[in-house]
């Protein structure tokens, strides 16, 4: 069967004073029906420019430079970049809905939340109210809220929690195969992000969607994640399946980041910053993005962009041509990275 | 725990503030310790009364009632030298080195000004070699490259960096890092926080980190202590692994539990103490008792919804404030012999006056 979504060597570019920023280079992945695939990698490797690229909201100054994004549904394959304005609104919320990072500034703040669902609603050809209002109920009661209460309030009214799972509820109105989600518990308390990480999980088993999802938290993908992109300034760099890539991860930025995330509980393991800084996107250096804070960076690295390759595991690649070295020091045991390095 | 007099003490220190709704208390009746050298991390979720802890123990905020106490002197009663040696002596570095940097000024003047004004240096030269040295310990190297850059020209990191140096200026005894590395990347947090533990390690000074990131917590607090707190209470006060492994309180419990761990079998199995509600109370309507009892699913009727549970010693480098643990705590403390099923509970009256 067809992924429900395969992003295709897409490229997006912003405008700047200073020249071209690219934000995304050639990246690829899928996410197949019924997945859930997590996009990792620091502030500005360009997790929320794909993100809003594929729901085709990218600001002015961008465009997509290079690519392809293809959304199968029913058998049917549709190239949502030649998508015309009608198509794309109905795919923005009927096939893919994006829920925002910042749950707050995602409300129009000066009407209360009913007015919300009813706009997007009749924005999407749903005009009959009494059906909307069915409709918002039963979402609210599943993301666990009092729909009474929270249709009548405003956004500024709810806490940060509640926002988030009303946005969650928002973003399934028009059952879309595939949410996509930016930073979704970011700036939550703890126990208000495990409830929406919980409320994820058992609404994907009771929906069935698909989910797509961005994080600079490692914690998130793994707890939700089946597979696992990492980018690093703008490139895919590891793709593998969740375990792989906290186990067995085979491109050194994967292992950077990994050490630079102590766990709580469990053994601390071996803990270390990545040295240095994520590149200039105006003028990233020659080669490898990741050479220069890379310990295991050889001149070989700097001759040329290294492609995603096929490494030791099934459906893991690599954009690393030393990953057989970093096979051998951190081997396929099922052991966290911290604690192979210690 | 303490040994001798500690550097500098909050006892049963209260801050209250008046809000348009009410008056509400941040931070209620806080006693915390802290040696020379120690490292302490306060946590817990937002609005719990970290900011205002950290800035009562900065001399910031003035408590409501209790004492700020620096090396045995009530700080908010004394004046002259005493005042002045205190102010130099507790540094606060903020969360947000943006905010906190004058962003007209260079590096180089936003430490030379203070070097100046204490008089660490004299003349303009001495001041550039201070800022130099100050530069190279925080790890920007080499400090020529930094001297002349404005704020807006530097990384996150890097600007927190500078905002240590300038904590630095004065020889503090004791620095407050407010969420000092909630800003900055993941991946380059470990060596902030190794910064700090290095200036502990090197000088001696005392840290108190603030942080509602229990990963945080744990590695920077690994050879210290971990107060959290909840609803300006400090709940459990422990030795950062015995918390971890083994927490009293069960609001604790309940945070360690439910912390999404960058390890996905570990975070898939982790053991879960579900709470009774998700609503955290206003401060304006503190529930009687222990203010946890609502959403704790361990309270106890007739007990936890009618006192107030002090923080209590409970063995070890442990306190906790919560009647239950307290008394099966003490309980198991007291049981002898690995045949002791039947844990003899201490009554009632007991434990109430314990904890009382
Ligand atoms: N509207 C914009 N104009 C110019 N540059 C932008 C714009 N939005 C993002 N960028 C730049 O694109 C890069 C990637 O940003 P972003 O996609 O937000 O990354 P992430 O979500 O991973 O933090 C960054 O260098 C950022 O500064
Ligand atoms: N200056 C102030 N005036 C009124 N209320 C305040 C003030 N400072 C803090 N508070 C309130 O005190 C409580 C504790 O705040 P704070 O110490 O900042 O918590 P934390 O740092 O744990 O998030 C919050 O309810 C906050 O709104
Ligand atoms: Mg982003
Ligand atoms: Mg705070």
């Amino acid at each position: 069967m067809d992924p429900i979504l395969s992003v295709q060597e897409l490229s997006v570019e912003y405008a700047t004073r200073r020249g071209a920023l690219r934000a995304a280079r050639d990246v690829s992945f899928d996410v197949e029906s019924g997945e859930t695939v997590a996009i990792i990698g620091e502030s500005g490797s360009g997790k929320t420019t794909l993100a809003v690229a594929l729901v085709r909201l990218l600001p002015r100054n961008a465009r997509v430079s290079a690519g392809a994004i293809r959304f199968t549904r029913d058998g049917i394959t549709r190239d949502v970049l030649r998508l015309d304005d009608e198509e794309l609104r109905e795919f923005r919320w009927r096939e893919c809905a994006l829920v925002f990072q910042s749950a707050l500034n995602a409300f129009n703040p000066v009407i209360d939340i009913w007015s919300q669902f009813l706009d997007t609603a009749r924005a999407h050809g749903m005009k009959d109210t009494k059906a909307v209002r069915d409709r918002s109920f039963e979402l609210l009661d599943l993301v666990h809220l009092d729909p009474e209460r929270v249709l009548r309030a405003y956004p500024h009214e709810l806490s940060g929690g509640m926002r988030q799972r009303v946005l969650i509820a928002l973003g399934l109105l028009l059952h879309p195969a595939l949410l996509i989600l930016d930073e979704p518990t970011t700036a939550l308390d703890i126990l208000t992000q495990r409830a929406i990480i919980d409320l994820l999980r058992e609404l994907r088993t009771k929906l069935g969607f698909s989910m797509l999802f961005i994080s600079h938290d490692l914690s998130l993908a793994a707890e939700l994640a089946d597979r696992v992109v990492t980018m690093y300034a703008g490139r895919a760099v590891e793709r593998a399946g969740v375990e792989d890539l906290f186990y067995r991860p085979r491109h050194p930025y994967s292992i950077g980041l990994l050490r630079a995330v102590p766990r709580v509980t469990g053994a601390l393991g071996s803990v270390a910053s990545i040295p240095g800084s994520p590149p200039d996107l105006i003028s990233p250096p020659p080669g490898c993005p990741y050479h220069p804070r890379c310990p295991l960076a050889i001149d070989a690295c700097l001759a040329a962009v290294p492609p995603l390759l096929p490494v030791d595991m099934p459906r893991h690649d690599a954009a690393c041509i030393r990953w057989q070295e970093v096979a051998r020091t951190i081997g396929t045991a099922e052991r966290h990275v911290a604690e192979k390095l210690a | 725990m303490t040994n001798g007099s500690p550097l500098i003490r909050l006892v049963h220190v209260t801050r209250e503030f008046k809000t348009p709704a009410g008056v509400i208390k941040a931070v209620d009746d806080v006693s915390l310790d802290l040696d020379r050298g120690e490292a302490i991390c306060l946590v817990g979720e937002s609005g719990c009364g970290k900011t205002t802890t950290g800035r009562l123990l900065a001399g910031l905020l003035r408590p409501t009632s209790g004492e700020l106490l620096f090396e045995g002197n009530d700080v908010w009663r004394s004046r002259g030298a005493d005042q002045v040696r205190f102010r130099r002596a507790v540094q606060l570095v903020h969360q947000d080195p943006y905010a906190s940097l004058n962003p007209v000024r260079t590096v180089e003047q936003v430490l030379a000004a203070p070097l100046r004004h204490h008089r660490k240096a004299q003349t303009a030269k001495q001041a550039r070699a201070a800022a130099r040295s100050l530069l190279q310990r925080v790890g920007l190297t080499p400090p020529d490259d930094f001297l002349h850059k404005f704020p807006h020209q530097l990384s996150g990191g890097q600007r927190q960096r500078v905002s240590i140096a300038r904590a630095l200026t004065v020889d503090p005894r004791v620095i407050v890092a407010d969420e000092a590395v909630s800003m900055v990347d993941v991946s380059i947090r470990i060596t902030l926080l190794d910064l700090l533990l290095g200036l502990r390690d090197e000088f001696g000074v005392s840290i108190v980190l603030i942080t509602h990131d229990l990963a945080v917590a744990r590695y920077f607090g690994r050879a210290g202590r971990i107060a959290v707190m909840y609803l300006g209470r400090v709940v459990e006060l422990s030795a950062t692994q015995e918390l971890i492994d083994d927490p009293a309180h069960p609001y604790a419990t309940a945070l360690i539990g439910a912390i999404p761990e960058a390890d996905p079998d570990l975070t898939r199995s982790k053991q879960r103490l579900p709470l009774k509600s998700a609503d955290v109370p206003s401060l304006l309507r503190l529930p009687p008792g222990c203010s946890f009892h609502p959403r704790c699913p361990r309270a106890e009727a007739g007990l936890c919804d009618v006192l107030v549970p002090a923080l209590t010693p409970i063995g070890g480098t442990r306190s906790v404030a919560c009647h239950v643990a307290v008394r099966e705590r003490t309980a198991l403390a007291a049981a002898t012999g690995p045949f002791r099923f039947d844990l003899p509970w201490v009554d009632i009256d007991k434990s109430e006056g314990s904890a009382g």
